[in-house]
């Protein structure tokens, strides 16, 4: 599996300072508070790595064979 | 009887009808009857572990959450983002092995791969101890509703005892197979009711969402971020990790992984899932539409908050439509737990500790029959925590999560090819963390009592992140200790998997 699985740290790095650095109401963005906004983001930009990790990994591929442990 | 109580009634009629009808004309075999015989497609393991997303805490816990504390409600959105960007690399694996062994449950699990029936025992003790608070916090839910939508007419506890029974005889019937087909109505029910209530209540009061927002900001100042102290960031985060970690280790939701028939379908779903948690938002957007409007309140009763609005905006009807939603969040995820609960019971504590005959295929069906017998049993322990009261939905939910998230560490450990923690590492270990959380809810100690030179800003951190450490500490220490002995493990399991 290649380098793109580290994509997956985006999303935790987001959720895990978001809190910090953007723990505010406004500006509101997208109408919403700002930090409501950040953390619904992170949510919709988890499943768009996620889905890139899947695609790019070899073992999701259709006919892929299991080598075993 | 009103219009709200013949919908809610009618409701649990019909999931019993889809209960029983999933089971007909299939044999049910525990394994049937646990893990579907390990036959559902990405579709229906999807709408198991979403369905268990969607429950009593989300709808009822997560709209009171953020009426009553605001921005800290926001965490259920981290969570819900970074378990399933865990789930991708810890569940195939675990589907793996058991598959290839067929287990049939966590226990079964740690047991084989530690190669200790002790650990099994602890692990499945855990599990039961762990899910009673997720047992009460959907009897609650069930409660509130039934009472809340009679108008008074029933009283919560009644409610509790009508959800409970239903419970309890779905259980009886159907097993997983019940669980599975009235997930789809469930979730199509809630999805719509929530998204409905979540645009609906924000224009009806004040216009949209945003001059919502501008009004409670405008009101209270502050209420839509993190508490400096408190709630804060570092609770937030903290509270994060330990949800995240613990969300698989639930037994019912390891267990669920199991029903999967590839691992594919368990990857794919770590980027369907997390869309399906954006109905958090509007589940946020009811509670604190609420907040202007039902002001006053506190305690447990903020859980009330989503049917406080909805009796006082709409129609019996409409209260009647959005109870039923309500009651099967409450019910199908309760069946899970109270099957995983007696499962864990029966085929892990008590055919651990009874002496099997040589008979396998009559052991299995007795193991069976008590699986079933334990489930009216573990329903009165959980009716009695009910009734007991006291604390919100959320706070119950997070004790659960403490508790059962110290299974977390000894199962990457198990997961790991250098298998870098011995059995007794991994007993000690477990052992320890649940005795912290266990000293911590009961003596009400806060971090800074238990570290007096813990610095200010880590004076928020979630409790069982507290326990987790020490869980870790003890776990590596104990093993450091019996490495010799690990290595023997792994001799010993190799040797296994070769003959």
């Amino acid at each position: 599996m290649s380098a793109v699985r580290y994509l997956a740290l985006v999303p935790v790095a987001s959720v895990m300072l978001g809190p910090f650095f953007f723990n505010r109401v406004t500006p509101f963005l997208f109408g919403l508070p700002f930090l409501l906004s950040w953390m619904a983001l992170s949510l919709a930009m988890t499943s768009v790595v996620m889905y890139v990790v899947y695609r790019f990994d070899p073992r999701n591929a259709p006919g892929y064979v299991e080598q075993g442990e | 009887m009103n219009i709200a109580l013949i919908l809610i009634f009618g409701t649990m009629l019909l999931a019993l009808w889809l209960g029983v009808r999933a089971q007909r004309g299939k044999d049910m075999s525990l394994e049937q009857w646990t893990v579907a015989g390990r036959g559902f497609g990405a579709g229906l393991v999807f709408l198991l572990m979403a369905g268990e997303i969607y429950t009593t805490f989300v709808f009822l816990g997560g709209s009171g959450f953020a009426y009553g504390v605001g921005g800290p409600a926001y965490y259920m959105l981290g969570f819900g983002s970074l378990s399933f960007v865990l789930s991708y690399w810890i569940l195939p694996p675990i589907w793996r092995f058991a598959k290839q062994h067929r287990l049939l449950s966590q226990p079964d699990f740690f047991a084989k791969k530690f190669n200790s029936p002790a650990l099994g025992i602890l692990v499945a003790l855990v599990g039961v101890v762990a899910l009673m608070p997720y047992l009460v916090l959907q009897l609650k839910g069930l409660g509130i509703i039934v009472s809340v939508a009679s108008y008074s007419g029933l009283s919560s506890t009644q409610g509790v005892w009508i959800g409970a029974i239903v419970t309890v005889i779905y259980v009886m019937v159907s097993g997983v197979h019940g669980s599975a087909w009235t997930s789809v109505l469930k979730d199509f029910l809630v999805l719509a009711v929530a998204i409905f209530l979540g645009l609906y209540l924000p224009w009806h009061y004040y216009g949209g969402i945003t001059p919502m927002f501008e009004a409670i900001e405008l009101a209270k100042p502050g209420f839509l971020a993190l508490p400096a102290t408190g709630k804060s960031a570092v609770w937030m985060t903290s509270t994060v990790l330990l949800t995240t970690l613990g969300f698989y280790m639930w037994p019912h939701m390891f267990m669920a992984s199991f029903t999967a028939k590839s691992e594919q379908s368990l990857r794919r779903n770590a980027y369907t899932l997390p869309i399906y948690q954006m109905m958090l938002l509007f589940v946020f957007f009811v509670g604190f539409a609420a907040v202007l409007q039902i002001p006053g309140l506190t305690g447990p009763d903020i859980d009330l908050a989503l049917f406080k609005i909805s009796i006082a905006t709409f129609d019996p009807w409409v209260v009647g439509i959005i109870g039923a939603a309500g009651v099967l969040t409450a019910i199908v995820p309760g069946s899970m737990i109270l099957m995983a609960v007696s499962t864990l019971l029966a085929n892990n504590v008590y055919r651990a500790i009874r002496k099997s005959s040589d008979n396998a295929e009559a052991d299995n069906r007795h193991i069976g029959r008590m699986a079933k017998l334990a489930a009216p049993l573990v329903m009165l322990v959980g009716l009695w925590f009910t009734l007991q009261g006291g604390q919100t939905i959320v706070s119950l939910l997070l004790m659960a999560y403490s508790l059962v998230t110290q299974l977390f560490p000894a199962l990457l450990a198990s997961i790991m090819p250098s298998r870098p923690v011995s059995k007794a590492g991994a007993i000690v270990g477990i052992l320890v963390g649940e005795a912290t959380v266990a000293i911590l809810s009961v003596t009400k100690m806060t971090i800074s009592d238990l570290i007096p030179f813990i610095p200010d800003f880590l004076k928020d951190t979630n409790v069982g992140v507290v326990a987790l450490t020490l869980n870790v500490i003890a776990m590596l220490l104990v093993t450091a200790v019996t490495r010799s002995g690990a290595k023997q493990d792994r001799r010993q399991l190799q040797a296994d998997s070769i003959a």
